[in-house]
């Protein structure tokens, strides 16, 4: 059985589609980027999975269950954006999740936290916007789930601070689970991944293991990303 | 010694490449126990379904032996390692012929350059 399901999945708002007709099959055990320029549909896709939001049409299982509370005890998100509260310190947040959810390894959170130089007394208000990032990271890694979905992890750090994350994510994840990492930044993400999968205008219009498609196309995946989106582009513009 | 990985080859090819000149220049040595899967993707960086493409490679070429007791070893065979290195050589050779070639020199003329006094 497939990790993730998804059969011609379809949302749209006010009547403009984010997804039109959506079918993907993920495996477990895999890093697979879900890319994507800016509007494509990558956090619709991510929010249908882990239940944020209902499609119009279609069908998406996770596990073998349609998004419900089960799925969600087995998805880890990483969300665009985060939501805690400014007063909180991270140690706060670690309590948090440790009560919220079963899974949440407290040992492995503060081992992340030694090599991320996270302060657990650190307040939220305080943090950088990279360090906001690491941390976010840091808690949703912390859990043995069985699928991590993490929207655009790599916005706004440092190099330094990306080679971290990419490491984590790398360290963390077990061969049962799988990582779906949606980016805009192919390069960041390339020396990773197990597949790529990418999105334009709400269809999936490539899915692939990046190695076979290094070796068919003889380039990198993020030389063909940024081909295919390009060419699209001027296309249009004719 | 880093992983270099930046040509757009299939980086599973790019790090049999590097494991292999490892064994054949004995960073580890023959019949000498090999790193884990995980240990070996997380000095790279990269995934270990990649890191194991690469490994499944050299085991296939014999650099590489699974045995049920000791794990993943390197081959104690000389004959295999000396003759992976001899391959590498000769490609080398190729590719340095083929480079000669194209500024007009013939394979000996070509040779005559390694031996060749310079200032």
């Amino acid at each position: 059985m497939y990790l993730v399901e998804c059969t011609d999945l379809r949302k749209s708002y006010s009547g403009h589609p984010a997804l039109d007709g959506v079918d993907l099959r993920l495996e477990r055990g895999k890093i697979i980027a879900l890319a994507g320029p800016n509007g494509s549909g990558k956090t619709t896709l991510i929010k249908i999975l882990n239940g944020l939001l209902q499609p119009d049409s279609g069908r998406v299982t996770i596990d073998g269950h349609a998004p419900d509370r089960y799925t969600r005890s087995i998805v880890s998100y990483l969300p665009d954006r985060d939501y805690f509260a400014e007063w909180m310190t991270i140690r706060d947040i670690m309590d948090y999740f440790a009560d919220f959810y079963a899974d949440f390894d407290r040992q492995k959170a503060d081992d992340m936290c030694r090599t991320l130089e996270l302060q657990p007394a650190m307040k939220i208000k305080n943090l950088s916007k990279g360090t906001r990032e690491k941390m976010q990271l840091m808690l949703v890694m912390s859990r043995k789930a069985s699928l991590y979905l993490l929207d655009e992890p790599l916005a706004g750090v440092d190099p330094a601070a990306r080679d971290f994350i990419l490491h984590t994510i790398l360290t963390s994840y077990n061969d049962a689970g799988s990582v779906l990492i949606s980016t805009h930044l192919i390069s960041d993400v390339e020396q990773v991944l197990d597949e790529v999968i990418f999105l334009k205008e709400g269809k999936v219009i490539l899915h692939e293991n990046t190695d076979d498609l290094r070796q068919r196309e003889n380039r990198s995946v993020d030389e063909l990303f940024r081909e295919m989106f390009r060419v699209q582009s001027w296309k249009e513009e004719e | 010694m880093d992983f270099r990985l930046k040509d757009s080859r299939p980086i599973w090819q790019q790090l049999a490449e590097q494991l292999r000149r490892r064994i054949v220049t004995g960073v580890y040595a023959p019949g000498g126990r090999f790193p884990p899967v995980r240990e070996l993707a997380a000095e790279a960086g990269v995934n270990p379904n990649t890191m194991q493409r690469a490994l499944t490679q050299l085991e296939s070429e014999g650099l590489l032996v699974t045995n049920r007791t000791a794990g993943r070893c390197v081959t104690e065979e000389a004959s295999v390692i000396e003759g992976t290195r001899e391959r590498l050589a000769g490609e080398l050779a190729d590719e340095f012929a083929e480079d000669m070639g194209m500024l007009g020199y013939s394979r000996s003329e070509a040779a005559a350059f390694l031996t060749r006094e310079r200032e």
